[in-house]
Parts: structure tokens; sequence; C-alpha cells
């Protein structure tokens, strides 16, 4: 273990704000691309369903 | 196998195939990302001259590489498409696209961030910086072209032209960056080039097979969106939302549960 | 060598276009004192990456002369289906258009020059650059042009494409010209540089005849 308290770790050795700038934006980026990827998928399957439903109701 | 492989070749069995390996990809993903940022961030003792700033190389040469390396993955996706002339390819490149520029972003950023405590700048024209700028630019052109034709097959196209265009392209920009910063003797100092510690080569290895696997992971959830819209009209996407329940309920499909751990990071 | 002659042809009757290109040029390059200040040292020190960005701006404005009109009157998919290759008509396109861009812009360098008080040796070598670079523009550029063919925001879009891939032949080129300045042999640039030209002068005409087909599809 290399820090003695919590505090201590967030400090990063007082270059807090260059490494959690670095790790947040990295997360923050993550969670956002997941996040959207996961929307992508939903929306083509939502897409396929409403072309199929216009399909099936469109031919008799 | 030759077989075996152009089976997979086909988006229809390619999705079934992604949906399946998505979760274990997006598995290893999450836990190596905890055991790297574990090893990174509380094993690893201080670096002697730069202090704790140097902790930021578990994110930023991880992301350089996986940057770079997801380039050279489209260019050869592009060169199967052009050979082959399977559609499969197309949509490989394009979702590998958005995650690639995603790293090679996280590389300048976190890069900056590195550079104001060691160098006093947040940029620097150093040769490695500049050349991971040029290949973000590269991204920003795949997909603009992308994003402005409407036709999916023209797109796939016209993107696997640009993408080789641009792989060849990347070893004369490398070149001729670095030669350009030796001339101008830019900033030459190479944080971490000094002997690295083994912990701290283990959790950059460590975050680097992370960044690998969520790329991956990241890319097969992707591509079935993709294969699902452009065959929403083929039978088989038909019989793929007859099998679902109705109401598609969120995280019912392997691949989207399982990158859901990737929120841990 | 027909398309040769006809793309001369028709670009010379219509020399209001090739003026254009070449006054973007002048007068990107004369903002540059404007905007920074007329001390003949800082000139100096700036004209090498001046006057090579302000060429390669320009060649990029004359990117869409190359494909655009003979895609609107069909004359492009006449070329696809000649019995000759395609890529042997856009070389022949490329060399109709480096003689009415790059070749200009090549020769009126020098006078732009002394507006920066550039030393003869550095006007000389700035020629000599200028003309191994510019194929280089009109090359990728052709690929980023046919690429973009028919598509809305054309212009912005080639822009963005071609610009990075400019950046080797600008670094070798500006470097020439500034390597003279701090009276250094330029040959070491110069012959990267003629490398460059002559290995993008084989690749891309084949690249861009492959991009006109899916753009024409």
């Amino acid at each position: 273990m290399n820090w003695s308290s919590f505090s201590d770790f967030l400090a990063m050795g007082g270059y807090a704000f260059f490494v959690w700038m670095s790790y947040g934006v990295t997360a923050l980026l993550v969670v956002a691309e997941v996040a959207w990827v996961v929307r992508q998928r939903r929306q083509s399957l939502a897409r396929a369903r409403i072309q199929r439903n216009i399909r099936e109701w469109s031919s008799p | 196998m030759a077989i075996h492989w152009f089976k997979y070749a086909s988006p229809a069995s390619f999705y079934g195939l992604a949906g399946r390996l998505a979760p274990w990809f997006a598995a290893a993903a999450a836990v190596a990302t905890l055991v790297g940022l574990y090893i990174g961030l509380v094993l690893a003792p201080t670096d002697f001259q730069q202090g704790d700033s140097y902790r930021i190389i578990y994110i930023h040469v991880p992301a350089a590489w996986i940057g770079m390396f997801t380039y050279l993955v489209m260019a050869g996706w592009a060169a199967a498409g052009v050979v082959f002339n399977t559609r499969l390819s197309g949509m490989m490149v394009q979702a590998l696209a958005p995650t690639g520029a995603m790293f090679t972003f996280v590389a300048l950023w976190t890069g900056a961030f590195w550079g104001r405590p060691t160098w006093g700048a947040y940029w620097v024209w150093d040769a490695r910086l500049t050349s991971t700028l040029i290949l973000f630019f590269l991204y920003i052109g795949y997909i603009a072209l992308r994003a402005s034709i409407d036709d999916p097959r023209r797109a796939d196209r016209a993107g696997a032209v640009l993408t080789l265009v641009g792989v060849v392209n990347i070893p004369i920009i490398y070149f001729s960056v670095k030669w350009w910063n030796t001339l101008h003797q830019g900033a030459s100092v190479k944080p971490g080039s000094s002997s690295m510690a083994t912990v701290m080569l283990a959790g950059m290895l460590v975050m680097a097979f992370a960044a690998w696997m969520y790329t991956i992971a990241v890319s097969l959830v992707r591509v079935r969106a993709i294969i699902v819209e452009r065959e929403q009209h083929s039978a088989w996407v038909g019989e793929l939302l007859d099998a679902r329940a109705p109401d598609d309920a969120p995280g019912t499909s392997g691949g989207v549960a399982g990158s859901k751990g990737e929120k841990a990071r | 060598m027909a398309v040769l002659r006809r793309d001369l042809l028709l670009t010379l009757r219509r020399p209001a276009e090739l003026m254009t290109t070449l006054f973007f040029f002048v007068i990107v390059v004369s903002l540059f004192p404007l905007g920074i200040g007329p001390q003949p040292e800082l000139l100096r020190e700036i004209a090498p990456g001046v006057l090579w960005v302000a060429a390669l701006l320009a060649s990029l404005l004359a990117l869409p002369r190359l494909f655009a009109a003979d895609h609107a009157d069909g004359t492009l998919e006449q070329l696809a289906l000649a019995p000759q290759p395609l890529s042997l008509s856009v070389f022949a396109k490329l060399v109709a258009h480096w003689l009415t861009t790059g070749l200009p812009l090549t020769l009126l360098a020098p006078l732009i020059a002394l507006q920066f008080d550039l030393p003869a040796s550095a006007t000389g070598v700035l020629v000599v650059s200028l003309a191994l670079g510019t194929p280089i523009f009109g090359a990728i550029g052709a690929v980023g042009a046919a690429l973009t063919l028919g598509l809305r925001g054309g212009g912005v879009l080639t822009a963005v494409l071609v610009l990075p891939l400019y950046i080797p032949a600008l670094i070798f080129g500006a470097g020439a010209v500034e390597a003279t300045l701090g009276g250094l042999e330029a040959s070491g640039h110069l012959s990267l540089l003629a490398a460059l030209t002559v290995f993008t002068l084989a690749f891309a005409p084949w690249a861009a005849a492959a991009a006109v087909r899916i753009s024409l599809d």
C-alpha cells in the first residue's frame, strides 16, 4: 500500500488536479460511450420493429 | 477453416456471434480495469522524479496504443472489404471508428494534463503528441465522410478507400513529424522513459489490455446495432424481433448488460 | 492524352477560375504581414511556413475543378467506361490540373517571396520545393475530391479529409526553405520531398480512380 490515508490518495502528492482531470474525463467519456452504444442498440431494434409494423399494416 | 470464417462474414451470423462474445469481452474489460487501476493507483510507488503526476501514464499510454491500434484494425477490415467485398467489413470499420477516436482524444487530453506538471505547458509540439493529433484528424475525417454519405454501401466503400489511404500515410506522417521535431529541437524530454519499475509496467499493460477488451466489446455491441439498422427489411431480423419479448426490456441482451459493468471505471 | 488536352483547353478557355486561385494565394500571403507586423526579420522567419501553407490552401480551393464539372455533365462516367484505365485518365487530369494550378503557383511564389525579404538562395529552394510539392497536393486532393463528389458540404469535407494527409509534404517543403534560411543544406529535405512526390504520384491516381468509381455508382 502506497497511501497512508484516503485523503492522501485523493491529494495525489499535490497533483490531484492533473491526475483526477485525466481519470475523470476518461471515465466520463467511457460512461458516455457505453450509454450511447446501449441507446443505439435499443433504437435500432425499435426502428426495425416500427418498419416491420408498417410493412405488415400496409400489405393486405 | 476458410469456410468457417466466411460463414461469420455474413452479417446475420455475425450478429449472433457478436452477441455471444460481447459480454465476455466486456467482463474482461471490467475486471482488467479494476485490477489495472488497483495496481496503478494503489500498489505502484510514487515516481521519484515526477511524483504522483506520472500516474496518468496508466491511461495515457494505453489510450495512445489502442487509438493507434484501432486505426490499423479498421484498415485491416477496410482491406478485407475491398478484397472480399463483404458487407460486414464496412460495418466493422464504422463500428470501430468512434471508439478509436475516443481513445485518441483521451491520449491527447491526458497528454495535456501530464504535460503541464512535467513540461510546464499543456501542449508542446512533441513528436508523439503531434502524430496523435494528426491521427485524431484522420478519425474525424472518416467519421465526417461517413456522416455525409446517405447510401451506406457507398459510405462503406468510400470509407474503406479513405482508411487505406490514411494507413499508408501514417508511417510517412509519423516519420515527417519526428524529423520536423528533431530539427526544431522541440521538447525532447520523454517522461517515463527512464527504466520503469515492474509494477508500473504491469499496471500499464493491464490497462492496455482493459482498453483493448473494452474496444472489442463496445464495437461488437455497436456493430450489432448497425447490422439491425441496415438489415431491417430482411427476413432474419423479422424472426429476431419475433423471438424477442414484444416490449424490449432494456438490458435483456447479453451485450448490453455486460458492457454496463464498464461503469465501474 | 486526349483527356489532358481537353482539360487544359477547358481551363484555359475560362482563365478567370485560374486567376482566382492565384489571387487567393497572393491575398492570403499578404494578410500575414498585416496581422503580425512588418518587421523584416520576423517576416523572413515565418516566410517558408506562410508561403507553403498559403500555396497548400490555394491548391485545396482549386480541387473541386478537378472532377465536379465532369461529374455534372457525365464526362466522368464516359471516362470510367472508356477502354483505357480510369487511373490513367485521372493521371492525365492531374497533369492538366497541375499545369493550371501548381505550376502558376510555383512561378508566382518568388514574386511573393519579395514581400518577405527572402534571400535569393531560399527563393530558389522555395521554387524547387513547390514544384515538387504541389503535385502531391493535387494527387492526394484528387482522392478527397473524388470521394466527396456530389455530397453536401463537399468543399469543407474535402479539406477535412485531405489536410491531415498534406502534413508530410508541408513539413519537408517548408523545412527545405527554412534550412536554406538557416544556412544549411536543403538537399536532404528536397530528396525526401521528391521521394514523397514519386510515391504519391504512383499510388494516388489509382486510389482516386477507385474513389471516382465509388462515387459514380
